[in-house]
């Protein structure tokens, strides 16, 4: 059984619980010993959030040092080059292509990182990145909420797993009547990934 | 299910109010207080309990110990600087006891994710002389809740309990029991006044069996398999407890570990033991020197290689940091500085130093990236006070909640802010030390109820001018929409009385009060200029609902800007919206940016459309009216 360490950020409100959550009970679903961290209150007023999801056969620390993680799955650009620095060498990057702007940079104290410079910082730790537009696809498949899903759907292929392990525990966190988007989300996901 | 227990993944929280129901608790009051909210909202969804929000957190701990009194087993959850409000009853119930269980939660935030201080509350049970138990995991939190009932009862004295943020909120596997203890039904009310009242007369009796007790405590730890000596290699031996265990099992593997589940009193005879079999022994702790103190106290020698300067006993910490939370990654790197681990070459680039690619780019310093700190959300009915005190400039004395976040800029508009109700009493203090500027304190309404009212009658009272704005959106917000004393619901959201605030306002003596709602810029603007000529106190209370709460995220209707009225002005950049953006598109005559609206952020809340000065941003009226056409 290989140890597996996810690190996710995105923004308060875009639904990286939810994913943990996901990963945490997959996890579970595949027979590992699992530890899921976050941290709730200031932070989730529109602030940076990071959770933390580990498997292994006996996990003891929940929390990921810097440089350990084996893949950031990152919500929003900005997030995923502030903290590309927990993922290990050679790990993966996983970060869907959206912009939420911060107060600072509307209020035009700060600049908000162009692209280039965002791939190169990636570049430094590792190859292996994969840019997924979670928003964009989610809003053809008509629920903007469901980009979440869209970003689980790509990182079960980029870890060369099945659908169904995934599909059985995100269908048993959503409401029935959205059990068909987030399928289609979760596939829209997969095919977003070469 | 068989035999074997039903495992689930439940966080520390979780868990904790799991192991109260199953302990058979069944009165429980809190205050909301992160990392401690859940704890109280996971136990009232639980059967056959009674669950409550309390004002703040000493009447919530009184609240405890009165059910306790009557003979229930009974918890109070609070976060750590919660147990400073409770400190004076957490120290009478530690010398009365009581008639059965009693157990108090503090969890404590190292690194101060959400608080103000990382004070460590295992402090306090040393200084009431009470035990502590430190969970390690969520399996700990359950079982050690369950024991604690236990100890509390064997033992005549409240128990605390002391997880910490990275227990709370940490999901891990739980095998949680079926079965949930009966407190034996209660006789009568105890007429016991030598236990129970403490004049000095019986307080002075009493003490010495609060001494008695903890010996009887410090030979229980040395047996109770709360604690426990993991016996690996004998060549490192490290003394941990709560979370730390987990960092010294992936740091040392092999090293032997003294695992404190009761991290006060300490188990005395198993430390010399267990310090007496290992070659080098440690102690690995999170915050405060704790354990260490007491082990060095106890003439034990620590570990630390020759000529180490780090560490000037008695104040600090010989190896690890005192500050912030610990992980693997700092309890390998201090392990490797001071020798305890061979210094292995840092696989990981530094993202900052890599100059191959500085030549293509110039690449992005973390530090020096755009921050994004948490911010008053969109549609917050705090945004237009701060707004107006920030053109007001005078000073705010401000208070713990969502508005603290008045003082991130743009806004920009708090001075001070230390603890939970300390905004009035501070202004008042500024006022009579001749402060020349006239003083605004700023409060929501759950942080005056808790220790905000006290202060205003103060000010009635003694008559300064202080202004007081009491931020009053029904609900308990930072830590995620709590009903409090003026939401008109319960916990369990069942209706009941609202505190009217004006009246309370006015009963304590403060004749000058006005209630407008929170929206209208306007209004809090006259009122506030008007009260600054005037010379005594007044309180303006904004009124409305969190933009958050299920029936104001009904009313969402996000704003649009009419392009052509916009020159760029950005005034509207200067309420510090969320959803009000740079757009690329610049006025042609300023050169300034226009304002844009992200439609997905945007709840219609009008206080950009109030503070634009040319009418570019539309109202919720004319929105609407332009759908229909």
């Amino acid at each position: 059984m290989k140890n597996m360490r996810f690190l996710l950020v995105g923004v308060g409100g875009q639904g990286t619980i939810l994913a943990s959550n996901v990963l945490a009970e997959l996890g579970i679903s595949l027979g590992y010993d699992v530890k899921k961290a976050e941290v709730h209150g200031m932070s989730q007023r529109g602030g940076s959030v990071v959770s933390h999801v580990s498997w292994g056969e006996k996990v003891y620390s929940p929390v990921i040092p810097d440089g350990e993680a084996d893949i950031l799955i990152a919500f929003e650009k900005l997030e995923a080059i502030r903290f590309v620095g927990g993922v290990r060498e050679k790990g993966m990057v996983l970060v869907n292509d959206y912009e939420i702007t911060p107060l600072s940079v509307s209020s035009g104290m700060d600049v908000y990182p162009a692209n280039e410079k965002i791939k190169a910082s990636f570049k430094l730790v590792t190859d292996k990145v994969y840019w997924v537009r979670g928003v964009e696809i989610a809003k053809e498949l008509g629920n903007i909420k469901a980009a979440n899903v869209v970003l689980l759907g790509a990182l079960s292929k980029i870890l060369e797993m099945e659908s169904d392990p995934w599909l059985k525990v995100i269908e048993a966190r959503v409401p029935p009547k959205f059990v068909e988007l987030n399928r289609e989300a979760f596939q829209a996901g997969r095919q977003a990934v070469k | 299910m068989t035999e074997e227990l039903v495992k689930r993944l439940l966080s520390g929280n979780e868990a904790l109010a799991r192991g109260a129901w199953e302990a058979g608790v069944e009165v429980a009051s809190g205050y909301p207080g992160t990392p401690s909210t859940e704890i109280l909202e996971f136990f009232a969804s639980m059967p056959n309990v009674y669950a409550e929000w309390a004002p703040n957190e000493k009447v919530a701990l009184d609240v405890a110990v009165g059910a306790a009194y009557a003979g229930k087993r009974a918890l109070a959850t609070m976060k750590h600087v919660g147990v400073n409000v409770a400190a004076d009853s957490f120290f009478y119930a530690a010398m009365t006891g009581m008639e059965a269980g009693l157990v108090i939660v503090s969890a404590d935030d190292p690194s101060m994710h959400s608080s103000q201080n990382e004070q460590d509350n295992r402090n306090y049970a040393k200084f009431a002389r009470i035990p502590c138990l430190d969970p390690a995991d969520s399996q700990e939190a359950r079982d050690m809740m369950v024991r604690a009932f236990e100890i509390s009862e064997e033992f005549d004295t409240p128990v605390l309990i002391r997880p910490t943020t990275r227990i709370c909120h940490t999901s891990s596997l739980v095998a949680t029991g079926p079965d949930r203890y009966q407190t034996p039904p209660p006789g009568k009310y105890p007429r016991n006044p030598a236990k129970y009242v403490m004049i000095p007369a019986n307080a002075r009796k009493r003490h010495p069996l609060v001494e008695e007790r903890l010996q009887k405590l410090a030979d229980f730890a040395e047996t109770s398999d709360l604690n426990r000596a993991e016996m690996r290699s004998f060549e490192l031996g490290v003394i941990t407890s709560g979370i730390a265990y987990q960092y010294a099992r992936d740091v040392f593997p092999d090293a032997s570990i003294l695992k404190l589940g009761m991290s006060f009193p300490l188990p005395q005879n198993m430390i010399r033991d267990f310090a007496a079999k290992v070659d080098k022994v440690i102690v690995l702790e999170e915050l405060d020197p704790f354990i260490e103190e007491q082990v060095l106290m106890m003439g034990i020698k620590l570990y630390k290689p020759d000529g180490w300067v780090g560490g000037k006993y008695p104040h600090f910490k010989s190896i690890f940091p005192h500050n912030g939370e610990l992980n693997s990654g700092i309890v390998r790197s201090h392990a490797i500085r001071i020798g305890l681990l061979p210094d292995e070459p840092k696989t990981q680039p530094e993202v900052e130093s890599a100059p191959a690619a500085r030549v293509e780019f110039p690449v992005l310093l973390v530090e020096e990236l755009p921050r994004r700190p948490p911010a008053l959300c969109p549609g917050c009915p705090h945004r237009s006070t701060f707004y107006i005190l920030n053109k007001l400039k005078r000073p705010v004395n401000g208070d713990i909640g969502c508005y603290t976040l008045g003082v991130v800029p743009p806004l920009s508009a708090m001075d001070t802010c230390g603890c939970m109700g300390a905004s009035i009493g501070v202004a008042h203090g500024g006022m009579m030390a001749g402060d020349r500027e006239r003083h605004f304190s700023v409060i929501g309404d759950s942080t005056f109820f808790h220790t905000g009212v006290q202060a205003l009658m103060n000010v009635a009272y003694n008559q300064s001018n202080v202004i007081t704005i009491i931020m009053d959106n029904r609900i308990t917000s930072m830590t995620g929409q709590q009903e409090n004393p003026g939401s008109g619901l319960t916990l369990q959201g069942k209706p009941t009385n609202e505190v009217d605030i004006e009246a309370l306002v006015r009963s304590i003596g403060i004749k000058t009060v006005r209630r407008v709602d929170a929206y209208d810029v306007d209004a809090i603007e006259s009122t506030l200029r008007e009260w600054l000529k005037i010379d005594e106190p007044a309180v303006l209370i904004t009124d409305h609902a969190c933009a958050l709460v299920p029936d104001e995220r009904k009313k969402y209707l996000p704003l649009d800007i009419v392009e052509e009225d916009c020159n760029g002005c950005t005034l509207c950049f200067r309420i510090g919206c969320p959803a009000i953006i740079r757009s690329e598109k610049l006025d042609e005559k300023t050169r300034r940016p226009l304002a844009e609206i992200n439609p997905i952020l945007c709840t219609g809340c009008e206080i950009c459309s109030q503070v634009c000065p040319r009418d570019a941003i539309l109202f919720r009226e004319q929105v609407l009216a332009r759908q229909v056409d």
